[in-house]
C-alpha cells in the first residue's frame, strides 16, 4: 500500500497494516522490560549479597521501616494494576471515554502511593535514618544498618522514579484517549503504558517482601 | 494473530488472588519459621508476579516472541545471582593451598 493514497490513521509507514504496527509495538515494550529487569536486576544482585553476610544487622533495621504502610502501598499499586488491566480492555473495545476514566483513577492510585511513600520518607528523616544526611541510629553495627538504608533508598527510590514516569505516561494517555485518538485497531500505546505500569507493580511486588517482611519475626 | 480480550471477571479473580496472597505473605512473616521465611516469601512474590504478567500483561495470550523475550529476562537474571552466589557462597569451603 502506497504511503498516502490510502492512509489508515495512526498508521506509520514502515508497517503494513496496525495489526503488524501493534505486534511490533508490544515485542519492542516486552524487550525494554527484559532490560528493566537487568536494570533493576542488579540492585537486587547487591541485595542479596548483604543480606547475606550482614543479615543481623538488615534483619533489625528492617523492623524500623513502618510495615503497614508498605502494606497499604501494595494494595494501592495491586488495585491500580486492576484499573490499568480495564482501561487497556475499554481501548480494546474503543470505548475511550471509560478507558480515560479508568486511567484517571490508575493515576490518582499512583499518586495515592507517591503520598504514602513520601509520608515514610519523611519519618525515616525525621527518625535520623537516611544515609549520610541525617543518620543517627545508635545500635549495634551502624555501618551495616546504614548500608540497609543505603539500599532502602536506592531500591524505592528508583522505582519512585519509574511510578513518577508512570504517572506522566498515564496522564498523557487519559488525555489522548478523552480527545478520541484511538480506535480498537489503534490503542497501541495504551496498551504499551500497560505493560510498563504492570511492571513497575511487579517490582514492588519483590521490593515490599524484601524491604519490609523480611524483619518479622523478631 | 488478533488480540485477546478478556473477561473483566477474571481480572477480578486474578486481582482477589492477588489480595489473597499478599495476607498470606504478611500473615507468614509473623511466623518464625527460620529459613522457610526466605523460601516462603520469594515464592508468594514470584507467583504474584506470575499472575500479573500472565494475566494483566497478556502473557498467557502472546505471541512466542514474547515469551521468549520475557523469558529471556528471567533467564539473565538467574545467569547473573546464580553465577554470583556461586562465588559468594563457595568462598571458604575450599581451602587455599
Amino acid at each position: 500500500m502506497a504511503h498516502g493514497t490510502n492512509h489508515t490513521p495512526g498508521l506509520l509507514p514502515q508497517f503494513d497494516d496496525l495489526e503488524q504496527q501493534r505486534v511490533s509495538y508490544n515485542l519492542g515494550m516486552w524487550i525494554f522490560l527484559a532490560t528493566e529487569v537487568l536494570f533493576f536486576g542488579g540492585i537486587f544482585m547487591g541485595y542479596i549479597v548483604y543480606r547475606m553476610h550482614y543479615g543481623h544487622a538488615w534483619h533489625e533495621a528492617s523492623r524500623h521501616l513502618i510495615m503497614p504502610a508498605g502494606a497499604i502501598n501494595t494494595i494501592v499499586l495491586l488495585t491500580s494494576s486492576l484499573t490499568m488491566a480495564l482501561a487497556v480492555r475499554h481501548s480494546q473495545l474503543g470505548q475511550n471515554r471509560a478507558c480515560a476514566r479508568l486511567l484517571l483513577v490508575t493515576m490518582g492510585l499512583g499518586i495515592v502511593f507517591m503520598c504514602i511513600k513520601a509520608f515514610e520518607y519523611h519519618h525515616e528523616y525525621e527518625v535520623g535514618n537516611i544515609p549520610g544526611i541525617r543518620f543517627t541510629y545508635a545500635g549495634p553495627d551502624p555501618g551495616q544498618t546504614q548500608l540497609f538504608y543505603v539500599f532502602y533508598f536506592l531500591m524505592t527510590g528508583v522505582h519512585a522514579i519509574h511510578m513518577i514516569i508512570g504517572v506522566c505516561v498515564v496522564a498523557f494517555m487519559a488525555l489522548m484517549s478523552r480527545l478520541g485518538r484511538y480506535s480498537p485497531g489503534h490503542h497501541a500505546p495504551i496498551e504499551m503504558t500497560g505493560l510498563y505500569w504492570h511492571f513497575v507493580d511487579i517490582v514492588w511486588i519483590f521490593l515490599f517482601p524484601l524491604l519490609y517482611l523480611m524483619g518479622y519475626p523478631k | 494473530m488478533s488480540e485477546h480480550i478478556v473477561e473483566p471477571r477474571i481480572y477480578v479473580r486474578v486481582f482477589a488472588a492477588l489480595m489473597a496472597l499478599l495476607a498470606l505473605t504478611i500473615g507468614v512473616s509473623a511466623l518464625d519459621l527460620g529459613l522457610f521465611n526466605w523460601v516462603a516469601a520469594l515464592t508468594i512474590a514470584v507467583v504474584k508476579a506470575s499472575l500479573v504478567t500472565l494475566y494483566f500483561m497478556h502473557a498467557r495470550y502472546g505471541s512466542h516472541q514474547v515469551w521468549l523475550v520475557a523469558g529471556m529476562g528471567i533467564v539473565w537474571f538467574l545467569i547473573m545471582v546464580v553465577l554470583t552466589l556461586s562465588d559468594y557462597v563457595a568462598r571458604g569451603v575450599i581451602a587455599r593451598p
